[in-house]
C-alpha cells in the first residue's frame, strides 16, 4: 500500500516536471508574442541565403562522407516534359544552405529523447534572440573567438540573456558574396570566427540558451576541430539539447534583444537537421 | 610544307558557316577489322593461316587458296608506290570540296595491293613508302601512304591533316584543370601549339597551388565548371560553346572503395554525378556546338576526348565503384561518339591504367605519370586513333581482356592485376 502510493507520488512528479517544461515554452512563447503584440509596428527581416548549387558547402578530407551541395534539375519548364507546368528536382545534404542543426545531428546528443528535427517541441521554432556584434572584431581576426568575457559586457549594456532565448553572433562573415572568401581556406583549414569551449559551456549551462547560430558555414570555428573538445558549440550544444543555426545573413539588421525568430526545420524522419527558411519578427522603435 | 598557322585566320562573319560532309563511310563487317586495329593507331591486315598469303581488301576466303581461316594480324606497312595521280573530279561531296586530292596504288611486302591516300612528302612513284591506317573523319580506316623513316607528320599535309584531330591552333576546353591529370593535360596541350585553353574550376574555394600556377600560361583561362551542376554547365556552355573546338573531359572522381565499404554508397553517388553524370550533362551542352562547327575552317571542331580508367573493361573489385562508373562513362560515350560521327567529330577515349596520383597511392608500379598520360593524349589528337591505352598496365589489361574477359574477371576478382 505505501509502495503503491510511493510509486503514485513519483509518478505524479515526473509527470508535473513535464508538464512544466512544456507550459513553461508556451508561457514563453505567449508572453513574447504578447510584447510583440504590444509594439506599434513590426519589421520582417529574412536572416535566409538563397539556396543555389553557388553556396558552398562543409569542406571536409575528400575520403570522408561528403554533405551534397544544393543541385536542381527541372523536371519540365513548360515544355514537352510538363507543357504547362515548371517544376524542379532537388538534392542536397541536410546541412546545405541556411540550415538548423538538431542535437541528434552530435554523438553527444544521440541518446537525448526528441532530437531529430521530426520531434523537437513547435514551441521552440518560434524564440527571441539576443544578437552580439562581433563584426569589428571578425573584420580584424578571422579566427576571432566569442568569450564569456565578451557575453557578459554584452549583458552589462543588454541584460541578462533569457533562457530559451537564441544567442546568435553577428560578424558580418555573410556579405562575404565570394564562396572563396566565405570559405576563407588555407592549407591550415577553415579561418572563420566562432565560439570559444568556456563560453559554449557557459551559455548551456549558466544561461539555459534555446542555441547558437552563426553566418558562417558551422556554429563552430573554422579552426575548431582542434579545440578541446573538438568542435565544442557542437559537441556541448546538442549534449544538452541545445539546436545549432549556421549561414544566417542580415543580423546587422537585428537589435541586440527584442526580435523574435522563426526557424522551422522541415520536418525529416530522423532528420539531423535540414535547410530552413529563417525570418525575424522586429519590434520597430517608437517614433519620438 | 608549311605547319598550319598557330592563329587560324578570322572568319568573314557574313559568310554562312560551312556544313560538315563526310567521305563515304559504308564498310562490311568484315572491313571494320581495319577500322578496329586503325581505332587503337595500328595497322592490321587478314593473313591466311593455311597459305600465309596477306589480304587486301578484306575479305572471307584466302585470295590464293580460298581458305575462310583468315586472321587480323599486325603489319609493318612495308610497301612500293607503284603509281601515282591527283584527282581532279568526284562527284562525292566530301572529295568535291577537298580536290585536288593525290592518290596512289602501293604494292605491299607481302604482294597485296592497295589503293591509299599519299602524304605530300612522299617522292614520285615509283618509291619506298609505309602505309599506315587512320581514321577519316567518317571514323572509318583509310589507308596512306607515308615517307619509309620516321613519324609521319600528318598536320603538315593539308589533306591528311583531316584524319588528325591537331590541337595546334585550336581552342580546347579542359573540364577540370585542378586535378593532377588536368594540369599536365592543359601544360602538354600548351606545349603542342593550343590557341587558347579554357581550364575549368570547380569549387575554387579549395586551392590548389600547383593548379594557380596554370594561371601564368598566356594562352591558359580559368573558368568556372562543376560537371555536378547542370546549371554550371548551361553557362559555360553559353559562354563559349561556339567557340571549343576541342574538349577534354578529365573531370574525374575515384574512391578506393570496395562495394561493401562504409559509405559507398554516397561516395559510388559522387563518381557517377562526376564520371557518368558529368559526361552526360557536358554531351548535351556541348555536342551541339562541335557538331555545327565542324566544318568551319582550318581550325574546325574536330574532337571530344574522354579520360577514362582501364578499369571500365573489367571491375577492379578493390576500386569497385570507381571501376562501375567508368563503364558507364565508356557505354555513354559510344552514345556520344555515335552522335558525333554523324559530324565527322571523333570521340577518343583513353584508357589508363593505375595513375601516379593520390587515389592510386597503394597500388604498385608501374603507374602512369599524369604527364605520360597527357603526352599519350596529345599524340593521339596529333594522330589519327579514338581509343588509347596508354602505359603498360593499360597494354596488358587489353590484351587480357581481348584474349580471355572471363579470365581476366577471375583474375582482378583474386584482388590482384
Amino acid at each position: 500500500m505505501k509502495a503503491a502510493k510511493k510509486k503514485r507520488t513519483k509518478k505524479a512528479a515526473t509527470k508535473k516536471v513535464r508538464k512544466t517544461a512544456i507550459q513553461t515554452a508556451n508561457d514563453h512563447l505567449r508572453g513574447w508574442l504578447q510584447s510583440l503584440a504590444a509594439s506599434p509596428r513590426l519589421r520582417l527581416v529574412d536572416l535566409t541565403q538563397t539556396l543555389s548549387p553557388d553556396f558552398p558547402p562543409i569542406v571536409l578530407p575528400p575520403e570522408m562522407g561528403q554533405c551534397r551541395p544544393f543541385r536542381m534539375e527541372a523536371i519540365s519548364r513548360y515544355d514537352e516534359s510538363g507543357p504547362a507546368w515548371y517544376w524542379n528536382n532537388l538534392s542536397f545534404g541536410e546541412h546545405t544552405g541556411t540550415h538548423f542543426d538538431a542535437p541528434i545531428h552530435w554523438i553527444s546528443g544521440r541518446d537525448l529523447p526528441n532530437n531529430s528535427v521530426d520531434t523537437l517541441p513547435l514551441a521552440h521554432f518560434i524564440a527571441p534572440a539576443c544578437v552580439i556584434d562581433c563584426s569589428p572584431q571578425a573584420r580584424a581576426d578571422a579566427d576571432f573567438l566569442l568569450t564569456i568575457d565578451h557575453v557578459q559586457a554584452w549583458e552589462r549594456r543588454h541584460g541578462r540573456i533569457a533562457a530559451g532565448s537564441w544567442l546568435l553572433m553577428r560578424t558580418d562573415w555573410s556579405k562575404r558574396s565570394d564562396p572563396v572568401a566565405y570559405q576563407n581556406l588555407d592549407e591550415t583549414g577553415q579561418h572563420t570566427p566562432g565560439p570559444d569551449p568556456d563560453c559554449v559551456r557557459f551559455l548551456v549551462s549558466e544561461r539555459d540558451v534555446l542555441g547558437f547560430g552563426t553566418e558562417t558555414i558551422g556554429t563552430d570555428a573554422g579552426q575548431a576541430a582542434h579545440f578541446k573538445p573538438p568542435y565544442p558549440c557542437h559537441y556541448y550544444m546538442h549534449g544538452a539539447g541545445k539546436y545549432g543555426l549556421q549561414c544566417l545573413c542580415n543580423l546587422d539588421l537585428l537589435p541586440p534583444t527584442g526580435a523574435l525568430v522563426v526557424a522551422a526545420p522541415l520536418k525529416i524522419r530522423e532528420g539531423s537537421g535540414g535547410p530552413l527558411r529563417v525570418f525575424a519578427l522586429v519590434p520597430a522603435p517608437h517614433r519620438g | 610544307m608549311a605547319k598550319a598557322p598557330m592563329h587560324a585566320r578570322r572568319k568573314n562573319p557574313i559568310l554562312r558557316t560551312p556544313l560538315p560532309t563526310l567521305p563515304p563511310h559504308a564498310r562490311s563487317r568484315v572491313a571494320l577489322g581495319l577500322t578496329a586495329a586503325a581505332a587503337r593507331g595500328a595497322l592490321e591486315l587478314q593473313v591466311c593461316r593455311d597459305c600465309r598469303a596477306v589480304q587486301y581488301p578484306p575479305r572471307e576466303v584466302c585470295r590464293a587458296c580460298l581458305s575462310s581461316r583468315l586472321i587480323w594480324r599486325p603489319h609493318n606497312g612495308e610497301a612500293e608506290l607503284a603509281a601515282e595521280t591527283v584527282l581532279h573530279a568526284a562527284q562525292d561531296l566530301y572529295f568535291r570540296e577537298r580536290l585536288p586530292w593525290r592518290i596512289g596504288i602501293v604494292r605491299l611486302d607481302g604482294d597485296a595491293n592497295m589503293v591509299v591516300y599519299v602524304h605530300d612528302s612522299v617522292g614520285s612513284a615509283p618509291c619506298r613508302v609505309r602505309v599506315e591506317a587512320a581514321l577519316d573523319r567518317a571514323g572509318e580506316a583509310v589507308l596512306l601512304a607515308v615517307p619509309p623513316d620516321g613519324n609521319a607528320d600528318l598536320s603538315a599535309d593539308p589533306k591528311l591533316r583531316e584524319m588528325t584531330c591537331d590541337p595546334r591552333g585550336r581552342k580546347i576546353l579542359v573540364t577540370d584543370g585542378k586535378t593532377a591529370v588536368g594540369q599536365a593535360v592543359v601544360r602538354a596541350l600548351a606545349t603542342a601549339g593550343a590557341e587558347m585553353i579554357w581550364a575549368g574550376e570547380a569549387e575554387p574555394w579549395k586551392k590548389i597551388a600547383e593548379a594557380a600556377t596554370l594561371r601564368d600560361l598566356p594562352q591558359v583561362m580559368m573558368v568556372p565548371l562543376d560537371v555536378t551542376d547542370s546549371h554550371s554547365v548551361h553557362e559555360l556552355a553559353g559562354e563559349i560553346g561556339a567557340k571549343v573546338d576541342i574538349l577534354v573531359n578529365t573531370a574525374d572522381c575515384h574512391r578506393t572503395l570496395t562495394i561493401g565499404a562504409g559509405g559507398a554508397l554516397n561516395a559510388a553517388q559522387l563518381e557517377m554525378d562526376i564520371n557518368y553524370f558529368g559526361l552526360l550533362r557536358l554531351a548535351k551542352e556541348f555536342a551541339p556546338f562541335l557538331k555545327a562547327r565542324a566544318a568551319d575552317g582550318p581550325a574546325s571542331a574536330v574532337a571530344w576526348v574522354n579520360v577514362l580508367s582501364i578499369f571500365a573493361l573489367s571491375n577492379y573489385p578493390p576500386h569497385g565503384t570507381y571501376s562501375a562508373s567508368k563503364a558507364a562513362a565508356l557505354s555513354l560515350s559510344q552514345a556520344l561518339r555515335a552522335d558525333l560521327y554523324t559530324a565527322g567529330v571523333r570521340l577518343i577515349n583513353l584508357f589508363p591504367g593505375p595513375v601516379d596520383d593520390d587515389w592510386d597511392q597503394l597500388e604498385l608500379p608501374p603507374k602512369l605519370s599524369p604527364g605520360a598520360l597527357a603526352a599519350a593524349l596529345v599524340v593521339a589528337l596529333q594522330g589519327s586513333m579514338e581509343d588509347v591505352y596508354p602505359g603498360e598496365v593499360a597494354q596488358d589489361w587489353l590484351e587480357r581482356h581481348g584474349d580471355n574477359a572471363k579470365a581476366l574477371e577471375r583474375e582482378l576478382s583474386e584482388g590482384s592485376q
